[in-house]
């Protein structure tokens, strides 16, 4: 696993030493702060306006910001995902350096890894920032932390199962926008699977919008682990990457 | 694994030893066949190269020279037959193969957003390095490779002979056994190819190499031992020396007359010039005013030039110039198959004339 290590550090400097890692937390940081910034100010309003009314208003931050805030991290973290992983490998098969990866002595599920552990280690990155966001709250109110905390876990566990779709897409070909436009259109769709179940409900709707990758997050959202949700998730990373070890393996007998 | 506690642990080390002295060939290829879903890249080749060697490939472009190299570095299964390194095969354990092998594909594989040292350092750990053994190896091929210079600047900044220079020093960061070059000097300028092709003939002592090239020189001035594939087969195998005494049995020399009073007919010069004892063929290649340029090609094993000059001044004319007309790589080749070669025109087209 040292190998894997090795490229995982890699992976992060070529993040971080170009300007892309830089942009994508700008710019993720700019949305997410303003969806945070619209929605506690429709919490302020509403409570404002019930307290007019002489009404009891229940001031729950955790229901009312933090959990529609981390849904819709969720969702734009889909639009940012195939932004990380489009480079991953069809950089590495452009330029040639796949190569020098398939020539050394590593495996090739190390690679694979590596990678996919630094794509995710940027995501890591990008969710500290909205956690900024959260730190207001903490300063201000008395949100309960553990539910925010399984929220966050659930969002690695969403854009971990993104990444590795992502990371799969980037091995087939040796065009970045390709890989690009592609994730995003598999990542698109996978979110708009959930609302198959709102019109229909034949099993094979059923099927669809539980493959919705949104949908899982739900009860992460709420504060509460599902196991059935961690299993979706995690069973999907491992088929991506699953697939990517196979596209990598078949790169060798097409060429 | 289980493993019966009465086998001395000694025999792992013996083995190895047997398997080391067995093989004074550090690379053994046989049959190795390469097929394409249409083509047959590489087909039914076998050859060995010996320790500390240092080997040319020499073909056309797409003859199957990267397509072979690929296969030994475990970069591409072969669809038949068998390769090994260091008496390694390349199919059954290819970790401990790309152990020992240092490669560097037609381009250098860099990062252009890494700095050189910050480069060889990556390498040099997905090769195994570590700690101090690390540092004082990318001191060492940092040196070797004259790089000291750019060692804190971006690869995407380097130029072509730098880059080509950070990629021999990556190949070599492990202190591998063979070195496996994909046409080391293409892109380069002169200056930059006499500069390599010396660090490659300087690294030979401690590495078995093997290069590839379509350049007919490159092979002489660089190798020891030279294996001419074409059409993805194998033409000849051979020392340098007996491929040029194959090659340059025949001599073709370019002859240029011209008549002292301004006139000069070419067809008694050609006349006079058939009648020089070793000459085989004399074409007229062209005459401005006065002056013809013929080709000569003298019998096998003939050497003709000093009484090609003799007969010219003789006979009153003056010889403007006299040189040897390089032999082409496709020369070669015809000279070696004595048939076309196999890929037909374009395969000549591509063939490089020197």
């Amino acid at each position: 696993m040292r190998n894997a290590w090795i490229i995982c550090r890699k992976e992060m400097g070529s993040y971080f030493t170009s300007p892309v890692a830089y942009l994508l937390l700008t710019v993720f940081a700019v949305i997410v702060g303003y969806f945070f910034r619209g929605l506690l100010g429709f919490f302020v309003y509403e409570g404002m306006e019930m307290q007019m009314r002489g009404q009891q208003f229940p001031m729950n931050l955790n229901e009312r910001v933090i959990r529609p805030v981390l849904t819709n991290v969720g969702v734009i973290g889909l639009f940012f995902i195939p932004m990380i992983t489009m480079r991953l490998f069809a950089e590495e098969k452009r330029t040639g350096t796949i190569e020098l990866l398939a020539t050394s002595p590593i495996r090739d599920l190390e690679i694979i890894l590596g990678k996919w552990l630094a794509a995710l280690g940027l995501y890591c990155c990008l969710l500290l920032f909205t956690a900024l966001n959260f730190a207001f709250l903490f300063r201000y109110g008395n949100p309960d932390w553990k539910p925010l905390a399984v929220g966050y876990l659930g969002l690695l566990l969403q854009a971990g199962a993104v990444l590795a779709i992502g990371t799969f897409i980037s091995s087939l070909t040796k065009n970045q926008i390709i890989a690009g436009a592609a994730t995003f259109g598999v990542s698109l769709l996978l979110w708009v699977l959930e609302w198959e179940s709102g019109y229909e409900t034949t099993t094979w709707s059923r099927v669809l919008s539980y493959m919705s990758i949104i949908a899982h997050f739900e009860s992460f959202a709420r504060g509460t682990v599902d196991f059935k949700d961690a299993v979706f998730y995690i069973t999907v990373i491992f088929l991506g990457l699953f697939f990517t070890a196979r596209s990598l393996e078949s790169l060798r007998w097409r060429s | 694994m289980f493993r019966p506690r009465t086998v001395p642990v000694q025999i792992g080390i013996d083995s190895c030893v047997a398997r080391c002295h067995k093989t004074t060939n550090m690379i053994q290829v046989k049959d190795l066949t390469k097929r394409y879903a249409r083509t047959t890249a590489v087909n039914h080749i076998s050859f060995e190269v010996t320790k500390g060697r240092i080997v040319g490939f020499l073909g056309p472009n797409g003859a199957g020279k990267t397509t072979t190299m690929r296969m030994l570095t475990c970069f591409l299964p072969p669809s038949s037959g068998t390769a090994t390194v260091a008496g390694l095969d390349v199919v059954e354990q290819p970790l401990e193969v790309k152990r020992r092998i240092g490669y560097l594909p037609e381009t250098p594989p860099i990062y252009p957003e890494m700095e050189a040292a910050e480069y060889l350092s990556f390498v040099g750990k997905l090769k195994g390095l570590a700690g101090v053994d690390l540092r004082r190896r990318i001191d060492y091929v940092c040196e070797r490779c004259a790089i000291g210079d750019v060692r804190n600047k971006l690869l995407g900044k380097l130029s072509k002979g730098y880059r080509q220079r950070v990629g021999l020093a990556q190949a070599i960061i492990h202190n591998p056994d063979v070195l496996i070059l994909d046409e080391p000097t293409a892109g380069l300028d002169p200056k930059q190819i006499n500069e390599t092709r010396d660090l490659i003939k300087g690294l030979a002592g401690d590495h078995t190499i093997v290069l590839s090239t379509h350049i007919l020189p490159e092979v002489e001035q660089t190798c020891e031992q030279v294996i001419i594939i074409n059409g993805g087969k194998l033409v000849a195998t051979d020392s340098v020396s007996n491929l040029r005494a194959r090659a340059r049995g025949a001599e073709s020399v370019l002859l240029e007359v011209a008549g002292r009073n301004g006139t000069l007919e070419a067809p008694i010069v050609q006349h006079k010039l058939e009648q020089v004892p070793g000459v085989s063929r004399v074409l007229c290649k062209e005459q401005v005013d006065s002056r013809v340029l013929f080709e000569v090609e003298s019998q096998k094993g003939r050497l003709v030039r000093g009484d090609l000059a003799r007969a010219v001044v003789e006979c009153g004319w003056d010889l403007n110039e006299l040189r040897p007309a390089a032999m082409s790589l496709e020369e070669i080749f015809l000279q070696l198959t004595g048939t076309e070669p196999a890929t037909g025109t374009e395969g000549v087209a591509a063939v490089e004339a020197h």
